[in-house]
């Protein structure tokens, strides 16, 4: 009778220990964990390569343009050893420090370590859904909710003490993006509603709420501003303190923290605890899940609203870190919660996998900023930020193919090393 | 028969697959009109070696001879035109064409090059199932016939692409056994006819009533080869596990105490929203082992389903230990203490990505002492299921290992230790020992025999005849969603075959 095609049947017979033997499916799971890290490494070198192959067609130096990246993403920082004094918090002493806090590469890491925090945030919106057999595409969506709240908060309730008023916003955005991604989780526990559909239709509606919310003449527009319609401002006591840089020249600030404290808190919650514990059995195996007791449809709902509450955490910091303020135009560019979608993947849906993909694409969409790109290599700067898109996009295109690897590997490992459904 | 000529040899396959010899210089020969059994546990190589001789697989070793002539197969295209043709366990028909258009399929005689002629389709059909003797009607739709004509149009099919070597892969497992009765006297017709059979199979007793020859496989070695006239059931099993194996199960008499499990005119709607269950009611009682036979969907998946809360219940209800249960959730279900093997321990019985440790508290993992506050205990999961695995003898992998690793029969050994581990008051077994070898099945029997004595009542649901006919106390039979026939343990197998397909409604008095 049927044993599923994926039933590891070519085993050593029953005495002796499989494992230390190494079994079909034993050495399979091993290939497949050597290519967990070995996979994302080489698909992202794969990619430069590509890009750089792009560059070449085009007439101009890669070289040159990777190293203009390189220096854009502020990682030379840490090979710039010297020694530097660097001030303490909350006092005017001092204590030396082998990197220069104040040098040209540590603004450029700033910028990169802004843009890693809000990815670490829209990656772990994707990875947890995804550990629950969900594919949240509704990252941007929730983001977006996140952030209209933040900016509502952060620009209201005027003389509210500033602690509060930020914790206030922070968590008030977390609890719009669970609730907006809730939806998608609601109809996909009730209904049965893909949530790719509802997510993407869901992300439509954030976006042109936002649209209407601040655009022209709508209900949060700044009266201030009728020609190039936009948020309020965040007010002052509501902003993220800035613990490295200038707080005036968009320094790092402190939601890095709140990134880091997500990644802890989703390897906690997914590995220690009895809802992690329920989140993985639903997303490996829905209907064993049920089996044993679990409900599907519960946990497809908390897994959800807990995305969305990480994406909507990403909302905030971004609008309380730096941005201040939501334009008309910055709601119609932002693709950060895409690319959240492809940190998860390249992440591999782990925490640690999260936080260095989050880093490797902040690195790459800072680096690629337009600005960075050395402008004697193109005759025409904007063609530089075409370059970075165009290298952005080989990377996605890379992991897709990553993926599909991955998937075609295990497929003939299990044709060739497990068997055909074996009788008897 | 020694003097009949070899159609079919096979010298010195090999086959390694990483980490594992499959096949291992096995050799065999086929003669013309022999039916030769190819005997073993799950993962002796059966498969192996007749998935090579059909073209999926390339040997490492050795050589194939058709004919005393050296051949290479690469593909099954090229076994058919070397007259090899496959039955497979999982029958490869479009459910919507006729049976004359399923045989014909890939080889569709046409008008003109490009217009299906199915008159001669529908001809040539017919010629060859009279040839052979079948009875089958070219024009049926696969969907309304029943599996055992489905497996021989699956025959007629390798029979109209001149196939004079056939492979059968467990034929016998989708039948009941006045079909396997039929299937068989097939057989023979074609062996008088010159065909000449591979018969693949783990049940004993076929093999010594169809084959004239057998060959053991033990671990990808052919262990022996030798006649059917004078082997033993006992005799073949030991060639192919290695040592002396228990087939009957031992067990004393029942001793039945309280009811336990009672259900009342039960209703069970199943995915179509038709009646899957129909009105069943009856009762387990501690201590014993009820067995519920039927073919393969008749209502027996769907009965367990509402039994554990996988699928609601249209009415009736049940109760165990006096508890009524109807409509509670799985938790609380399982929490009321019932145990549940499921009939699929890969897609319902186990997480295979989780850990054997995860997985066997897979029930009561929101527990203390499992977890406390929605903390998991780690580590005190990994201590019980050491514990367990040890207690059940689980080989292949330790408390961290991931249960896809594991194989069939020791997957099956943490099932049963988990649902047995929190001490239930009913234990219902669906098909626990599908897909399992000789060994395991023991293994299973024994245990199941262990809880009843323990007091437990026991509900097994299986497929296999013989497994019901061993373990039972009592045995109703399920036919369309209704229970027609109670029946002592003594009740023999063509009693039971004949109310399996709705021959009769009368209950006998129980022993």
């Amino acid at each position: 009778m049927s044993t599923g095609p994926s039933e590891p049947t070519v085993q050593p017979p029953s005495e002796g220990p499989v494992v230390k033997g190494g079994g079909a499916a034993y050495r399979l799971d091993r290939w497949q964990r050597a290519g967990g890290l070995v996979a994302p490494v080489l698909t992202a070198i794969l990619a430069f390569l590509a890009g750089g192959l792009v560059v070449l067609a085009t007439g101009h130096n890669p070289i040159e343009v990777y190293k203009g990246i390189w220096n854009g993403t502020g990682l030379e920082w840490f090979y710039q050893v010297g020694s530097h004094g660097v001030g303490l918090p909350w006092s005017e002493a001092s204590v030396w420090f082998p990197w220069d806090p104040g040098s040209r590469a540590a603004e450029n890491l700033q910028q990169t370590l802004i843009l890693t925090a809000s990815l670490v945030l829209t990656g772990l919106a994707v990875a947890f859904a995804f550990r629950c057999g969900l594919f949240n595409i509704g990252g941007q969506g929730q983001y977006f909710a996140g952030a209209y709240v933040a900016i509502w908060i952060g620009s209201s309730f005027a003389g509210m003490d500033s602690l509060v008023h930020i914790v206030f916003a922070i968590v008030a955005a977390g609890l719009a993006g669970a609730a907006f991604a809730g939806i998608a989780g609601i109809l996909k526990a009730t209904v049965g509603a893909h949530e790719v559909i509802t997510t993407i239709m869901l992300n439509f509606v954030a976006l042109y709420a936002g649209l209407y919310l601040f655009g022209q003449g709508g209900p949060l527009q700044n009266k201030d501003q009728v020609f190039s319609p936009t948020s309020n401002e965040v007010l002052d006591e509501a902003r993220l303190p800035v613990f490295w840089g200038d707080p005036f020249l968009q320094g790092l600030h402190v939601g890095l923290f709140l990134a880091l404290g997500a990644l802890v808190a989703f390897w906690v919650i997914i590995n220690r605890t009895t809802l992690g514990y329920e989140v993985r059995a639903v997303g490996f195996n829905p209907e064993a899940a049920r089996y044993g007791g679990i409900s599907v449809a519960r946990n497809y709902f908390l897994a959800m609203a807990i995305a969305g509450s990480f994406a909507g955490l990403a909302g905030a910091i971004d609008m309380l870190g730096w941005r201040f303020s939501i334009g008309f135009s910055d709601i119609q560019s932002s693709t950060i919660g895409f690319v959240g979608i492809a940190v998860a993947l390249l992440g591999r849906n782990t925490a640690v996998g999260v936080g260095l993909s989050a880093l490797v694409f902040g690195a790459l969409v800072n680096g690629t900023a337009a600005r960075n790109i050395p402008v004697e290599a193109f005759d025409i700067p904007e063609q530089a930020g075409n370059l970075s898109l165009t290298i952005q996009a080989l990377v996605l295109l890379f992991i897709g193919a990553d993926i599909l690897i991955l998937y075609l590997w295990a497929k003939t490992g299990q044709r060739i090393g497990v068997g055909r459904r074996s009788p008897a | 028969m020694s003097e009949r000529p070899v159609v079919l040899e096979l010298r010195g396959i090999t086959k390694q697959f990483p980490g594992v010899l499959a096949n291992d210089r096995v050799s065999l020969d086929l003669r013309r009109g022999e039916v030769h059994a190819l005997l073993g546990e799950n993962g002796a190589g059966k498969s192996t070696l007749m998935s090579i001789l059909y073209g999926l697989y390339h040997p490492d070793e050795g050589e194939i001879l058709i004919n005393g002539e050296p051949v290479r197969i690469s593909s099954p295209k090229e076994a058919i035109e070397r007259g090899i043709g496959m039955v497979h366990q999982h029958f490869m028909l479009i459910p919507v064409m006729t049976v004359a258009e399923n045989i014909v399929l890939a080889e569709e005689p046409t008008k003109a090059g490009v217009v299906l002629d199915f008159a001669t389709a529908r001809r040539r059909v017919e010629d060859i199932a009279a040839q052979f003797n079948f009875a089958i009607d070219p024009q049926a739709r696969i969907e309304n016939i029943t599996v055992g004509q489905q497996q021989r149009v699956e025959i007629l099919k390798a029979l109209y692409r001149r196939a004079d070597i056939l492979i059968l892969d467990e034929p016998t497992a989708v039948l009941t056994p006045q079909e396997a009765q039929e299937l068989f006297a097939i057989l023979k017709n074609l062996t008088r006819e010159g065909m000449s059979i591979i018969f693949i199979t783990h049940k004993l007793n076929e093999v010594l009533e169809i084959a004239d020859r057998i060959t053991v496989l033990r671990r990808g070695k052919r262990i022996d080869t030798l006649p059917a006239a004078g082997a033993t059931e006992a005799s073949l099993a030991s060639l192919m596990v290695g040592r002396d194996v228990l087939l009957r199960v031992d067990k004393t008499p029942a001793k039945p105490g309280d009811a336990l499990l009672q259900v009342e005119d039960l209703h069970v709607l199943d995915d179509r929203e038709l009646e899957a269950v129909r009105g069943v009611t009856f009762e387990v009682k501690a201590g014993e082992i009820v067995g519920i036979a039927g073919v393969d969907g008749n209502g027996q998946s769907e009965l367990i389903e509402a039994l554990t809360g996988l699928r609601p219940i249209a009415s009736g209800e049940f109760r165990v230990d006096e508890r009524r249960l109807t409509g509670a959730s799985t938790h609380r279900i399982l929490d009321s203490g019932i145990g549940h093997i499921p009939e699929d321990r890969q897609r319902r019985g186990l997480v295979l990505e989780f850990s054997l440790a995860e997985n066997i508290a897979l029930h009561d993992f929101d527990r203390p002492p499992n977890s406390r506050l929605g903390w998991l205990r780690p580590r005190y999961l990994v201590e019980r299921a050491k514990r367990l695995l040890r207690a059940f003898d689980v080989r292949g992998g330790g408390p961290q290992t991931p249960a896809r690793a594991l194989s069939g029969g020791n997957q099956q050994k943490v099932v049963v230790a988990r649902e047995v581990e929190n001490d239930p008051r009913v234990l219902i077994a669906a098909q626990p020992t599908r897909g399992l070898d000789v060994g395991a099945i023991e293994f299973v029997h024994r245990r199941l025999v262990e809880e009843r004595d323990e007091g437990r009542a026991v509900l097994l649901v299986s497929l296999e005849l013989d497994e019901i006919l061993s373990l039972s106390d009592r045995i109703l039979v399920m036919y369309e969603g209704d229970v027609v026939g109670e029946y002592g343990p003594d009740v023999t197998e063509d009693e039971l075959g004949i109310a399996m397909l709705g021959g009769t409604r009368e209950t006998e008095a129980v022993a």
